[in-house]
């Protein structure tokens, strides 16, 4: 099965009703899958006339209670930058796959890149967190973009999948669960307003039609969603708790692998470099090499890094100019070598062991 | 064992299909490991069409194609893309009625297009006459598998034709010696 349509079944599996996006190589595959099958599962496919009615048409869908996505790339994605902000205000759960390719611009439509890392984080304006989830296999596109959904219901805030054309386009066999597990977004309890968050710094979720009145609003806004645009405190308080209320949980979030935690050399890979880790280790089975994979980048998991108590030197290499390698580097002391990569494709196993100062 | 099988050809002619049939093949009804890429971009449109099969006892770690040991070459122009590159201990397959040129590895000469033209009447299948000739001359599935994938892939109303020509790429991959 191919990447691209590994991710439309994973949403499928997890619930997706919702599909409403423009299609922009290299993930028209996955507005394909899901135009070909949303409509005979009782779902909604709507291909909008750009990538800014894409998002908010995935916003409202969100509203009326849809587990809703989109899927893009570059320009596309920049397109939803605005959008983006105002599913993070309102906190609407939504779920944006983006199969990565080369840029700035329209760039290389065709190859893969790892280069909109930091756009998925900070690309919108205003201070705000996001959850990212990266696969490096056609069976993590699956698994991957089912567990988006859970994690957006949960957090009621966009959530991204940030996979690439390598990935997208590769077709590997995946198996598919005879169900994956859903868990839904916690509705509005009984007697709270319809932003009043719960201890979890998460409000219940009044969907549109089962009996609410709600004002929505990308304004800073009360707990009733009324804006309230001039008042210090409260948009200090309403931005931190959007902020924290992922930011506090970036270590129970956290995904990620951990090979040879006692190496000195360490690798830490998202996507598909992390497979050119993997091929190295095993053609280099007598090197003592450590590789921290992780699935999702945001929020960064930070701790993380501290599983390898004997490294000397984090080596990150990544499809773009070295975006989180700036990341982990401003969480440690140990040093951080970027390996850049650009022009659309994958380091090699020898590339690496160059890096580590291999004579190949 | 780590088998990469690189397929060239021209637009049209099914070397994507040919290695998403013999990925399936491997992956599925082998049960084996299994990763098929392909170049996507728009020069593949009208010029060198390129898709390449891993196959393996293990999970595939690297994804990309290193070292084909094995081309299915069916167009000239694919030839002198990716073909001339061939190393020393790798084999090739060439539909010889469209190749001119002959690598330095071990090749075998498969006439895939005029077979599907003479015998079969239809030049479409000479892709599949060609998987057939791939498996018996080098063992990379088995002709179980294969048999099951083509099935799997081709559309209805074509079982017949597609049988008929996997098995004549059977008999001129019999004959082969790579």
């Amino acid at each position: 099965m191919q990447g691209n349509i590994a991710c439309a079944e994973g949403a499928l599996a997890a619930g997706c009703s919702f599909f409403g996006g423009y299609p922009i190589t290299p993930s028209t595959e996955v507005a394909e899958h899901m135009a070909r099958i949303l409509p005979k599962k009782g779902g909604t496919f709507i291909q909008m006339e750009d990538e800014l009615a894409s998002i908010s048409s995935i916003i409202g869908a969100s509203w009326a209670g849809a587990r809703s996505m989109t899927a893009t790339s570059g320009p596309g994605f920049s397109l939803m930058m605005e959008n983006i902000g105002y599913a993070v205000m309102t906190e609407t759960p939504i779920v944006i796959v983006n199969i990565q390719r080369g840029g700035p611009s329209t760039g290389q439509p065709t190859m893969g890149a790892q280069g909109d890392m930091m756009q998925c984080r900070f690309g919108s304006h205003g201070d705000y967190s996001t959850i990212a989830l990266v696969p490096s296999t056609v069976q993590e596109m699956f698994d991957l973009t089912a567990k988006a959904f859970n994690l957006a219901d949960r957090f009621r805030c966009p959530v991204f999948l940030m996979s690439d054309e390598i990935i997208g386009h590769m077709r590997e066999k995946v198996t598919i669960p005879e169900e994956v597990d859903i868990i839904r977004r916690r509705p509005l309890k009984e007697g709270k307003l319809p932003f009043e968050p719960e201890d979890d710094m998460i409000p219940g979720f009044p969907e549109f039609g089962k009996g609410y009145r709600v004002h929505v609003t990308g304004l800073t806004h009360d707990e009733r969603g009324y804006p309230e645009a001039t008042n210090c405190e409260l948009h200090s308080e309403l931005v931190t708790r959007l902020v924290n209320k992922i930011e506090s949980k970036r270590h129970e979030i956290a995904d990620y692998d951990i090979i040879n935690p006692q190496a000195e050399i360490v690798f830490i890979t998202y996507g598909p470099p992390g497979r050119a880790v993997r091929q190295l280790m095993h053609d280099y089975s007598d090197l003592e090499i450590g590789h921290l994979n992780l699935r999702i980048v945001w929020p960064f998991p930070e701790k993380v890094l501290k599983e390898f108590p004997n490294a000397s030197k984090f080596i990150v290499p990544e499809l773009n100019m070295g975006q989180m390698a700036r990341e982990i580097q401003r969480h440690t002391s140990i040093e951080v070598e970027s390996l850049p990569k650009i022009g659309g494709e994958m380091h090699t196993p020898d590339e690496l062991f160059r890096a580590m100062g291999g004579d190949s | 064992m780590r088998n990469e099988v690189l397929f060239s050809g021209f637009g049209g002619q099914g070397i994507i299909l040919s290695a998403v049939i013999l990925g399936r093949a491997a992956a599925i009804y082998d049960n084996k490991f299994a990763v098929q890429t392909q170049v996507y971009g728009p020069e593949a449109r009208g010029g060198a069409s390129m898709s390449a099969v891993i196959i393996e006892d293990e999970e595939v770690l690297y994804p990309k194609v290193r070292n084909p040991d094995i081309y299915v070459i069916m167009s000239q122009q694919g030839f002198e893309k990716y073909g001339v590159n061939a190393g020393a201990k790798a084999r090739m397959l060439l539909d010889s009625g469209l190749v001119f040129s002959r690598p330095e590895c071990r090749y075998a000469e498969v006439p895939a297009t005029e077979t599907a033209k003479k015998d079969l009447g239809r030049v479409i299948v000479a892709n599949i006459i060609m998987l057939g000739a791939l498996v018996t001359a080098t063992e990379v599935v088995s002709k179980a598998a294969i048999e099951m994938a083509v099935m799997d892939s081709v559309p209805k109303g074509t079982e017949q034709l597609n049988m008929d020509a996997l098995n004549a790429g059977f008999g001129l991959g019999e004959n082969c010696e790579v």
